[in-house]
């Protein structure tokens, strides 16, 4: 018999039998649905945090020196991170050092971040996420003004009290009112608000829009980093390939500066989105098995019940087949009838489960700040599992059918 | 007028030939040939002879009747003669083909194109249309989906159903049924055409339509072989094979059979009329 005969037929059996063969497909349907759900979030989640997530916090072609991971999973022992508290810090000092390095086209800053009070004549006092720069900071970070200008190089290099503000700190300080030239205080000292950053959005629920950046020479940094260290030195190269050798200049210069020894280890750290979505990864792991336990012992007990049930059908329709093979029907066609009619009513699961899969992540999407991703070959790999699903709970009842006697299976009523 | 005991048989002696030498092919004008056919069952732990050496030979074109009480072995005849099963010992050639030792691929193959089944309880597909059930044979054979359509549509109109072609079994009479499961015996132009108590459910009135469209067909060169346990039934056919204890007890002309049997003769000129 044809294959797409064969289809057809399989179709009108389930028409015929619509609640029957829905409680059937209904195990391969709620497996495929948790499975395209789950990697569904799972990749939208990674996507948004290497979209998002490393373009926003960390920036593309960036690395960052630190005295220790900021992002990641931390250290992995109580051990270790002593060793990192031992670590010497980074200074302002160092950025000419490292920005001597860097291959032509690179930009280099320097950061240095608290969250401190702040306060206004039109507002009560909020911590706001201030930020003491030097260097390429706006660039790198893709940080453009909505109103007002960014740091003149006179300002920074002076150290002027200027502040270029986030969208939502603009919004609570100075409320209906222009910020521009109007004073901040952040630690009791006043800042003229200069300009307005476009509105950055959040990663993960946290506002980005809640900073307040000054130049690096103003009083700000004394309070970020009080021991007159600085957080990072943030480089960001053309290429991606400069930023490979401009990470291995860097560590050769810093731990030339820093005297080390051929054997001792680093005591300093070099952060890019890759490092900082390592520990995402991890997660993405972990998500992704606990996702697919579920959905596959949905598709096994799924496999089963329409083994089950085509084992059923068999016996029901024994005299047809009986019939089909007084008519001339061989094993291998009575066995691909069975077999093609398990596999279309389990793709048929596979579909509709892909359907509500879609439909939960959608809904997960709407109600959570987490953002579903559908993946193309989700789709198809759901739709082939269902299939292979159907063909394998399918085996048994099919030869069963095939190798019935066509005497006996005329008799039976 | 020629009556059916005009039409010319084989006579016996012919017949003792061609079933006596046995592992050659017989003559092409032979359709069935069966030599020393038997046929043992185990039935926990006890054998039982179904058929203990059955010789027959059967032309082309002839309306033979299988008779016998229930337990003479006519049943198992009928399945190794549709090669629905294969015998213990002994030969069957079919069409000059030796298929007692074909496999069960071969044999559905055998099904397809040479044996058209009429069985007592019709079994049509209950679900499919009258079409689609005489569609099947066809679709077994491997014909494309249009050509299948014209040739089922054509066997239903040889058995004067051409307005039933999109109604189902349970939409049918038990006469309209049998007339459909006649259609799908005949849609692959089998050499045989081999009916199972083809009117065993079917009142009398029934019955002698079923049995006109076998006369009709017999009348065109079908060759008709029909296994029944009635003998009005039986004495329909031009020639009537009674079995015994898994042995044929006579083989005799239907003017012989009707003579022995003691039964009236049926109204064949009123059947060619119908």
């Amino acid at each position: 018999m044809p294959f797409i005969e064969a289809i057809w037929l399989a179709l009108a059996q389930i028409r015929v039998q619509k609640l029957k063969s829905f409680f059937t497909l209904l195990g391969v349907c709620i497996g495929v649905m948790f499975l395209i759900a789950v990697i569904s979030i799972v990749q939208g989640m990674s996507s948004y945090m290497e979209n998002d997530f490393a373009a926003k916090m960390l920036g593309v072609n960036t690395f960052t020196l630190r005295r220790f991971p900021w992002f990641g999973d931390g250290a992995s022992s109580e051990e270790e991170w002593r060793t990192w508290l031992r670590r010497p810090r980074i200074y302002h000092t160092d950025l000419a050092l490292v920005g001597s390095v860097l291959p032509p086209g690179s930009r280099i800053a320097v950061e240095s971040q608290e969250y401190l009070q702040a306060q206004s004549q039109w507002a009560r006092p909020k911590q706001v996420e201030a930020h003491a720069i030097d260097g390429d900071y706006f660039t790198i970070k893709k940080y453009d003004v909505h109103v007002g200008r960014l740091f003149t190089q006179q300002e920074s290099s002076l150290g002027a009290p200027v502040v270029v503000i986030g969208d939502e700190v603009a919004k609570y300080f100075f409320r209906d009112l222009d910020p521009l030239g109007r004073q901040l205080r952040i630690k009791g000292m006043p800042y003229t608000v200069i300009g307005v950053l476009e509105k950055q959005g959040s990663v993960f629920g946290l506002s980005l829009d809640r900073v307040a950046i000054a130049p690096y020479n103003s009083p700000l940094h004394h309070f970020t980093n009080p021991r007159g260290d600085v957080d990072g030195i943030m480089v960001q190269t053309p290429t991606s390939l400069a930023m490979t050798d401009a990470m291995e200049s860097v560590r050769e210069v810093m731990r030339g500066r820093r005297k080390l020894r051929p054997g001792d280890p680093d005591n300093f750290f070099m952060e890019t989105s890759a490092s900082a979505l390592a520990f995402m990864d991890k997660l993405k792991k972990i998500m992704t098995m606990a996702g697919t336990v579920f959905p596959a012992i949905g598709l096994i007990v799924g496999g089963l019940v329409i083994m089950n049930i085509m084992l059923v059908a068999v016996a029901e329709r024994t005299r047809e087949i009986g019939i089909r093979k007084s008519l001339g029907a061989r094993r291998r066609d009575i066995m691909r009838q069975f077999l093609i009619e398990a596999a279309t009513l389990s793709t048929l699961g596979a579909v509709l489960g892909i359907i509500l899969g879609i439909v939960i992540a959608k809904i997960v999407e709407w109600k959570t700040p987490l953002p579903a991703a559908i993946a193309p070959w989700s789709i198809v790999m759901a739709t082939l599992l269902g299939t292979v699903v159907g063909i394998i709970s399918g085996v048994y009842p099919a030869r069963r059918a095939a190798s019935l006697d066509p005497i006996e299976a005329l008799r039976k009523e | 007028m020629q009556t059916a005991d005009e039409i010319p048989l084989s006579t016996t002696a012919e017949r003792q030939v061609i079933t006596s030498v046995a592992a050659t092919a017989p003559d092409k004008d032979w359709v069935i040939v069966t030599r020393g056919l038997k046929r043992d069952y185990d039935m926990g732990g006890e054998i039982v002879h179904a058929l203990r050496g059955v010789d027959i030979a059967i032309r082309r074109n002839e309306y033979v009747a299988i008779m016998g009480p229930s337990g003479s072995g006519k049943s198992t005849l009928m399945n190794l003669i549709g090669c629905l099963d294969t015998p213990n010992a002994g030969e069957y050639w079919l069409n000059g083909e030796l298929v007692s030792d074909k496999d069960e691929d071969e044999l559905a193959r055998v099904r397809n194109r040479e044996i058209g089944f009429v069985f007592q309880t019709f079994n049509l597909l209950p679900r499919a249309t009258a079409l689609h059930n005489v569609e099947l044979p066809l679709v077994y054979a491997g014909v494309g989906s249009d050509e299948r359509k014209k040739r089922a549509t054509e066997a239903l109109e040889r058995v004067q159903l051409g307005d039933r072609t999109h109604h189902r079994p349970n939409e049918l009479s038990g006469g309209q049924k049998q007339r459909v499961a006649i259609a799908r015996a005949l849609v692959n132009q089998p050499s045989i055409l081999l009916a199972d108590e083809p009117t065993g459910n079917l009142d009398s009135t029934t019955s002698e339509e079923i049995m006109r469209v076998f006369e009709g067909l017999a009348e065109q060169g079908q060759t008709v072989i029909m296994v029944t346990h009635e003998s009005d039934i039986a004495a329909h056919a031009r020639r009537v094979i009674v079995l015994r204890d898994g042995q044929v007890a006579s083989d005799d002309k239907r003017a012989t059979f009707i003579k022995s049997a003691g039964i009236a003769p049926p109204d064949l000129s009123a059947m060619r009329k119908g």
